[in-house]
This record gives structure tokens, sequence and C-alpha cells, in this order.
């Protein structure tokens, strides 16, 4: 595997759409940082912005990608070596050139920049942590989609859909139900809610860790409450986890029996 | 060599190959051919593992190739569609194929051979589709393997690398090796060709050495030989189509 995932990233390394991944968080870390001169504050709008972009970027560059390379993916599975092989050695190229780009870009203004506080590396390096998970499960679901659907469109299709749905629209429809059934208790409804959406996960993994209460939202005041800092940091990190799995069963078993 | 026993192949409804019995031991060229969409490509497919069958077994070198992926050893292929990461260099694309195969002893021989030295160095996504096509070749060659399959081996090459592949497909075929091969070219079947597997409709029409076949039709060339057959069994499906509009007896 260790030979795949050398090629790919060879490869990878060298494509402009990775350099541009990096330059734009480049800019945008260095902009905030310049304007707002607290870490903190820069590392809650990064947040923002990475809990929107790494899952967009992972689906759509993770699809891009497998079509590409639909035609030599042929050629490495004709070659004496086993079906998973080929595919865990182009997931994990891909997922690290990814992370690497995102995580540069995000790094390197903190040790440059001259900033009125001290930076917290362990809030960077959480922030780092929750782009990376993120970029594992969209890339997965990027190698699921692109081998579930030999159709380009249909591949590309699917994946803005399941973008917009747990980047937006899941949003959208939790808070609808929570104003409609506001009478009734719905701490744990909201815990399995959020446990649904990566995303979110991802949004109060982070804030916990962060401990800004005021940020936390009504997810994570729940999280906070019934887990407590720890308990719920552990849980939220484990379904991420259990988030990466899931997508990456789903293209072992297409995997394994799919044509070329 | 290869075995394939009672081999069905369907994608939903569409029935692509059906009870394919075959046994390809002696060595020499075997040229497959048939009409587009006749199932050439699904064939050399399930043979390399790419394809899975609905149903029957292959056997390549006693070894089954649904339980193994090590009987790949003994075997190069040379897909139809030469395309490669864009931004891997030539001489980097051949290092992925030796570290998954070990080190060639004839990459440097079949580099000169197809006049590709001077691409070594170049991104393959600068590369023209003929120079491509040379690479995948190299590549192909480049392993002294018992089995070849080509997948339309002629595509985009220009006249001296196609006599320089017309040679080395000769001095294979005297090298006792089994070369399997696609191609909608007949004189080069014609030339090189020991044996014919004829598929139409999914299944093999035609198994035989293309003297027979000549035969069989009453014509001296191959290309006519090939052609009236195709036009006998259009008929005959026809004469199947207008049949079937009428319901079988049973039903």
């Amino acid at each position: 595997m260790k030979k795949i995932i050398v090629y790919s990233l060879k490869d990878l390394l060298r494509s402009n759409w990775i350099y541009f991944y990096s330059i734009f968080f480049l800019l945008i870390t260095s902009a905030l940082a310049w304007m707002s001169q607290d870490p903190l504050k820069v590392v809650v709008s990064l947040l923002n912005i990475i809990l929107i972009l790494v899952p967009l970027v992972s689906l759509l560059f993770g699809l891009v990608y497998i079509y590409n390379m639909r035609e030599f993916t042929e050629l490495l599975l004709a070659q004496p070596l086993p079906r998973m092989q080929v595919f865990g050695g182009q997931f994990a190229g891909l997922v690290i050139a990814l992370a690497l780009s995102c995580l540069s870009g995000i790094t390197i203004p903190f040790l440059l920049l001259r900033l009125q506080h001290p930076v917290e590396w362990g809030q960077v390096g959480m922030l780092g942590g929750v782009g990376l998970l993120l970029t594992l499960i969209f890339s997965a679901m990027a190698f699921f989609l692109g081998l579930r659907f030999e159709n380009r469109i249909k591949g590309f299709a699917a994946g803005f859909m399941i973008w917009l749905f747990f980047a937006v629209i899941y949003d959208g429809i939790f808070l609808w139900l929570l104003a409609i059934f506001q009478n009734y208790p719905l701490e744990k409804f909201t815990l399995a809610m959020s446990w649904m959406n990566p995303i979110d996960l991802a949004r109060t993994l982070l804030l916990l860790q962060l401990d800004i209460s005021s940020l936390l939202g009504y997810t994570g005041a729940v999280f906070q409450h019934f887990l407590g800092h720890f308990w719920g940091w552990v849980l939220s990190s484990a379904l991420l986890i259990l988030w990466v799995a899931l997508p990456w069963w789903g293209v072992r078993r297409l995997a394994s029996r799919k044509d070329f | 060599m290869i075995q394939l026993n009672q081999l069905y192949k369907t994608y939903g409804k569409l029935k692509v190959l059906r009870a394919i019995d075959l046994e390809l031991s002696k060595p020499g060229v075997t040229a497959i051919l048939g009409p587009n969409g006749s199932g050439k490509s699904t064939l050399i497919k399930l043979i390399l593992g790419l394809v899975i069958p609905s149903q029957g077994t292959i056997t390549v070198q006693g070894q089954k190739v649904r339980e193994s992926y090590s009987y790949r050893n003994s075997i190069s292929y040379l897909p139809q569609i030469a395309r490669f990461p864009e931004n891997l260099k030539v001489k980097e694309l051949l290092q992925v194929i030796e570290e998954i195969r070990g080190k060639s002893a004839l990459r440097d021989h079949f580099i000169q051979y197809f006049g590709v030295e001077s691409y070594l160095e170049n991104r393959l996504g600068h590369l023209s589709g003929g120079t491509r096509q040379k690479i995948n070749l190299v590549l192909t060659f480049m392993y002294d393997t018992p089995i070849r399959i080509l997948d339309e081996p002629t595509a985009g090459l220009d006249p001296i690398a196609l006599v320089a592949l017309r040679n080395l497909i000769e001095a294979e075929r005297q090298a006792e090796k089994l070369i399997l091969l696609t191609t909608h070219i007949i004189p080069l079947v014609e030339s090189i060709a020991d044996d014919l597997i004829f598929l139409l409709d999914g299944t093999v029409h035609f198994h035989g050495a293309p003297a027979e076949l000549k035969q069989s039709t009453k014509h001296s060339g191959l290309e006519e030989a090939i052609a009236n057959m195709m036009l006998n069994a259009k008929k005959d499906y026809n004469g199947r189509m207008s049949l079937s509009l009428h319901p079988a007896p049973n039903s």
C-alpha cells in the first residue's frame, strides 16, 4: 500500500488545486489574525470556515481525483495486488495531500505573525484535528460516490447534495423541529440529532475544547450538561471516528464486488 | 493456461456473456474478434479479475481468479485507454509499476524499442495520445510473463510503431507465449493470429484457426470470411428475432 500512497502523493502534491487550497487558508488565516490580534477569535472564525469549506473541497476534489484516476486504477487492479490495497493507498494519498495543504495554510500564519496574545497551540492543534477528521469523513464519502456512480454528473450531483444537506439543510430541519416541539423536553432528541451530522459534531468537539459557553449553542450546551467537558469531548471524538468508518465500510463493500 | 467454464456475465437485464466455455492451453496468438458491444473487453477483464462473473469459473495457471490475485504475476495487460496520472513523469510511472511487480530487466530495452527515451522526464499529462500508447506498451512488455493480454494494442500508433509492435508480437509467439488480443484490424489478425475467437451476441460463435474459418465460409481472405460470418449471423439473429415475435408453444 505504501507504494500506492507515495505515487498518489507525488501526483497530488503537484496539482495546482492543492496549492490554491493551501494559499486560500494561508490568506484567510493571515487576514483574520491581522484584523483581530486575538488567537482565540481567529480559531473560532477559522472553525466556521473549516466546517463549511473542508467538507465541500474534500467531496468535490475527491470525486475529481477518483474519476480522473479511473483508467489508471484499472491498470493497477490488473497488477498482482489486492483490490483494497489500491483503494486504501489512493485514499490515504488523497487525505494526506488535502490535510497537509489545509493544515499548512492554518498553522503557518500563527507561526509567522506576532499577535497581541500568546497562541494556545492546543487550540490550533484541535482546529487542525477537526479539519483532518472532516477531510477523512468527506473524502471517504467521495470515494464511496465515485465507486457507486459510474456517471460523473450523477456522482458530482450526489456529492454536492450531501454537502448541502450536512452543511445547510440539516441545521434548518433541526431548528424547525426544535421550534415545533419547544414545549417538550428535547435534550435527548438534540443529542441524537447532533450525532447524525459530522459537521455539527466537529463544531461541538472544538467548542467544548475552547470552553466558550456563549458559542456552544443549544447542542453544545446539551452535550456539556449531560456529559460534562471530558466525556462530551470523548464521545464526540468517538462518534466522528465512527463517521469515518461508516463511508469507508461502504467503500470496502462496493470495491470488493465492483466491475471495472 | 486459461480455462473458462460456463461463464456468464450480466449487467442488470443485459446479458453480456452467456455460457462461455473456453480453453486456451496452447501458446500462440489468439485474436478475440466481434462487433462493438459483443463482450470482447468484458471477457478480457473477467480473466484479469477486473470484472466479476455472474456465474462460472475462470482458472489461470491452475489458480482460480476469484480466490487469489497472485496469478496476475503471470499476466501483463495492455489496457485499451492509455490514461495515466497527469502530474507524474514517465520515469515515475515506470517506477510505480516496478515497485509493484519488481525490478524489470527489460525496461530500458523496450524504452529504446518504442523510441520513448526522450520523454522519460516529461509529465504524462503533456504527452500525445500515440506517445502515451507507446508508454503503455513499454509497461506491458517490460515483464517477461507467459501470458500477454492486449486490448486494442494498435490504437493511436504511427506506422513505424505498428510495424515494431507486429514484429514484437511475432517474436513473443516464437517464444511460446500466450498472447490474447482484441482488435478491429483484420490484416493484423491475418498476419499474426494462430487462433480466432469470434464473439457474437455474448456467445462464442466461432473458435478455431483462421484457415478453418476461411474453409467453412469458402472465402480465401480473412476479412471476407469474417464479414460473411457476421452477415450469416445477422440473418440468424434476425430470423430468431422474427421467430421470437410469435409466442412460444409452451408460454
